[in-house]
């Protein structure tokens, strides 16, 4: 019964989408209030309508119920439960009504808020209408999730075991969650060009939910890459596959559009840009949600591809973002952007920011999308990591180079000297953490030691603005106390951003650079040199699980004085359903290090006993990669729950209303 | 203003695009495609394939050695490193490496699939267009309808 009660919803919330898009289209054309809260109404009906049916489709795979197709191809009686739950969303069905729950989601807390000028509100809340149109009409006629099967299995095949890991489970709800908030900014951009004012009202309200998108979307990035690190056991973090540039696509877009709402919010300038932005971001997101599923590009990360879909997808990519982009290239011209900048001044450094980012975003997409221009020629091939550092790690060094003396600059004019004299702690400190690097490591490599220094400028140019913000060292420690409660939390969010930038900066700068990595076939007790390490294998046991069996490896590291480091236990799993096999990394974490041990299969030894070969990488500061972007997503966060963004412009008139005598 | 400082950043991710492009392309070929393109030695590129069954020998240094076949030709391919986790004897795959100067193909890295339903769509494509496909990687028929996953 559930199953066909969620295909019910499903086909309400396709109704209920398509009339939150009309009565709001018509509450605005004809003015009447009436009609747009209809539409508002609909809006939140069809997240419900949504949410009954993600709930049904989730009590299918918790009970195992495999007469739903989705649920015998990816389910399994003796999956945990955490895994049953995560496989609603671990095939191309499921994942499409995540994706339509979240942008239901957004609509209904867009119909909610308050503050948008009555006429722009619904106008959005009509887009956003007609985005979960294209979405929802997809699912209920292209990719039902609740398909019934008419002779069902007595036993699902369960979901892929690579995908059975706490990390993934979590990676996709805040991937979408990231993605799809982009999709309330689309819908505030298109509103905004029909209305033909883009002005600094306008990016207030963008803000909010470009940061929450942005903050989303960073954690989801961080969990995929984290899980690709420990679980797929290459010791790597990032591949430039075009799965993991599809996500990073969005997220430069997302970056660039909070940095220029600022821009437009202070100075009502760049208004067409911001729009601009607002339309890429989710442009982007669409598309990488299209690459993933279609199967268009080779991907080491295969997905759930039917070409059949894609070209469905492409299609309602083709809709959304046409109709946005013309609709853009019709308005934009009548926009209004009369601000005139200063070459020093904070605009300006955010424009440089901006331009940057743009660049890299575009850079991305051309070899992400290279193997299609390729094809195009009748040849087949790809574009490798190589062009992707090159190009990503020039521009984004430049934008790195900047980036510190920007919030030290006056919106206006600012003065680029007394920004510089400010960071000279700064500089010092970045000039002596790439001396210490270059010294102390061996093979000394230059160029990576200089990428480390930019990480460290980054970093504590975001400290010395706090410092300065506060007068620490100069004010006495009173005072210093009371700004240091007085400080928006916008402005402590917009430091640790950039501190997690420098973080992460240098963690990815000193981790591509001295990576060791070792390899060799062992028996038992024999040992392999890392580094600083030493390891020896001393044995392989049997080790069942609850629905594989292992192979686990215990191997004990100790380092150059012999001192014992840690023991650890790689495994390697194969699963009794579909009889594949995974390897479980160990990794022992030392300070910011990660110690990171494969276990590989068995071989016969030439003398007739077993071996097995052993992989492991010595990743150093490995941490950092991990702890940047956690410090980005906070400071997204911080920003978030400042008061000045969560008073919306609308509503700060109000005491100037009450003021106004009464006629 | 924003034209002045715009126009040498985008010349230079341009001229960089251009220059990394240059270097970083690897071309997808299947053993036949490669012996009739006379791919030089060192060159970097993709081989795809289905890997002969019989020849795959994994030697006690850790050295793998298989051969990867299209209808019309074959090459043998070396490969030092753990196999991923769904490399089969008769199954699809594609490695990424360059020939030596005595026609052996040496391998960086072996495509790895998540997922036994995938099949790289270049192999995909080649493998159709010499008659070899025989749809292997389908999804069982009892989710047919749903299309493959």
């Amino acid at each position: 019964m559930t199953a066909e009660l969620g295909q019910f919803a499903l086909v309400l919330a396709l109704c209920l989408s398509l009339a939150q898009a009309a009565l709001s289209f018509a509450g605005r054309a004809r003015n009447d209030r009436g009609l747009a809260g209809a539409g508002q109404g609909a809006a939140l009906a069809a997240f419900l309508a949504v949410a009954i049916a993600f709930g049904c489709l989730i009590h299918a795979f918790m009970t195992s119920d495999f007469s739903v197709s989705n649920v015998a191809a990816n389910s399994h009686t003796e999956k945990p439960l955490i895994y049953k739950i995560a496989g609603a969303w671990g095939s191309h069905e499921g994942s499409i009504l995540l994706w339509c729950f979240i942008l239901t989601a957004y609509g209904a807390l867009l119909a909610c808020s308050r503050g948008l000028p009555s006429g722009l509100k619904a106008l959005t809340v009509a887009v956003q209408g007609s985005l979960g149109t294209l979405f929802i009409g997809y699912m209920v006629f292209a990719s039902d999730p609740l398909l019934r099967l008419a002779n069902p299995p007595v036993e699902g095949r369960s979901l892929n075991p690579l995908l059975q890991d706490p990390a993934l489970a979590a990676h996709p709800p805040f991937l979408y969650a990231g993605y799809v908030g982009f999709s309330v900014v689309f819908s505030l951009a298109v509103a905004a060009l029909i209305e033909g004012r883009v002005d600094s009202a306008w990016a207030r309200w963008v803000r909010p939910w470009t940061l929450a998108a942005w903050s989303l979307l960073t954690v989801g990035i961080t969990l995929g890459a984290f899980w690709a690190y420990y679980e797929l056991g290459w010791g790597g973090w990032w591949f430039w596959d075009p799965v993991e540039n599809a996500s990073l696509m969005p997220w430069l877009a997302g970056t660039a559009l909070l940095h220029s709402a600022v821009v437009t919010e202070k100075r009502g300038a760049l208004a067409a840009w911001t729009a601009f932005l607002g339309l890429c971001a989710f442009t982007l997101s669409m598309l990488g949600a299209f690459l993933v599923r279609s199967g268009v590009l080779t991907s080491v990360h295969a997905f759930a591809i039917d070409e059949k879909r894609g070209v469905l997808l492409l299609c309602i990519l083709a809709l959304a973002a046409g109709g946005g982009f013309g609709l853009f290239a019709w308005r934009a011209p009548r926009l209004k952007d009369q601000s005139v900048f200063a070459p020093v001044s904070r605009e300006s450094a955010l424009v440089v920011n901006n331009i940057i980012l743009s660049a890299v975003t575009t850079t991305v997409l051309t070899g992400t999308l290279w193997p299609l221009v390729l094809l195009a020629f009748g040849k087949q091939g790809g574009v490798g990591a190589p062009y992707f550092n090159l190009v990503v790690g020039v521009l984004m060094t430049l934008a790195f180079l900047i980036l510190p003396v920007a919030p030290f600059l006056a919106w206006k004019r600012g003065d680029a000297l007394g920004a510089l004299r400010r960071l000279s702690f700064a500089a010092a400190a970045a000039f002596g953490v790439g001396l210490l690097v270059l010294l102390l490591t061996s093979p000394r490599k230059g160029l990576a030691a200089l990428s480390v220094a930019v990480g460290a400028w980054l970093a504590a140019g975001a400290v010395t603005e706090m410092l300065v913000r506060v007068r620490a060292f100069q004010a006495p420690w009173p005072e210093v106390g009371r700004r240091l409660s007085g400080l928006p939390r916008g402005t402590w969010g917009m430091s640790l951003a950039h501190l997690g930038l420098g973080v992460f900066a240098m963690g990815a700068a000193f981790e591509t650079a001295w990576r060791v990595e070792s390899a060799e076939v062992l028996t038992a007790g024999g040992g392999l040199s890392l580094g600083a390490y030493h390891l020896t294998l001393d044995g392989v046991s049997e080790a069942p699980g609850p629905n594989y069996d292992a192979e686990r490896g215990v191997i004990s590291v100790v380092d150059r004085s012999g001192h014992p480091v840690c023991t650890a236990r790689p495994e390697r799993r194969t699963y009794d359903t579909g009889g594949q096999t995974t390897t479980q990394v160990a990794i022992c974490p030392k300070a910011l290090d990660d110690i990171y041990i494969v276990l590989g299969e068995r071989r016969i030894a030439p003398g007739g006993g077993s071996s097995w070969l052993v992989r492991a990488y010595w990743n150093r500061w490995a941490h950092l990669l991990l702890l940047g972007p956690l410090l980005m997503a906070i400071g997204g966060a911080l920003s978030l729950s400042d008061r000045r963004l969560r008073l919306a412009p609308g509503r700060r008139r109000t005491p100037a209303a009450v003021l106004a005598p009464a006629e | 203003m924003v034209v002045a400082t715009a126009t040498p950043i985008l010349a230079l991710a341009a001229g960089l695009a251009l220059w990394g492009l240059r270097g970083s392309i690897s071309y997808f070929y299947t053993p036949a495609q490669a012996m009739k393109a006379h791919v030089s030695p060192g060159r970097a590129i993709q081989l795809g394939g289905l890997v002969r069954v019989g020849s795959v020998t994994k030697r006690a240094d850790g050295e793998v050695d298989f051969v990867i076949a299209d209808r019309l030709a074959s090459s043998p391919v070396s490969y030092r490193g753990d196999l991923p986790d769904l490399f089969r004897e008769g199954q699809g795959v594609v490695a990424i490496g360059a020939y030596d100067r005595d026609g052996r193909f040496v391998a960086s890295n072996i495509l790895a699939k998540h997922d036994e339903r995938y099949m790289p769509r270049e192999l995909t494509k080649a493998l159709k267009s010499q008659g070899e496909w025989r749809g292997g990687g389908a999804a069982p028929s009892y989710d047919r309808k749903a299309g493959p996953l």
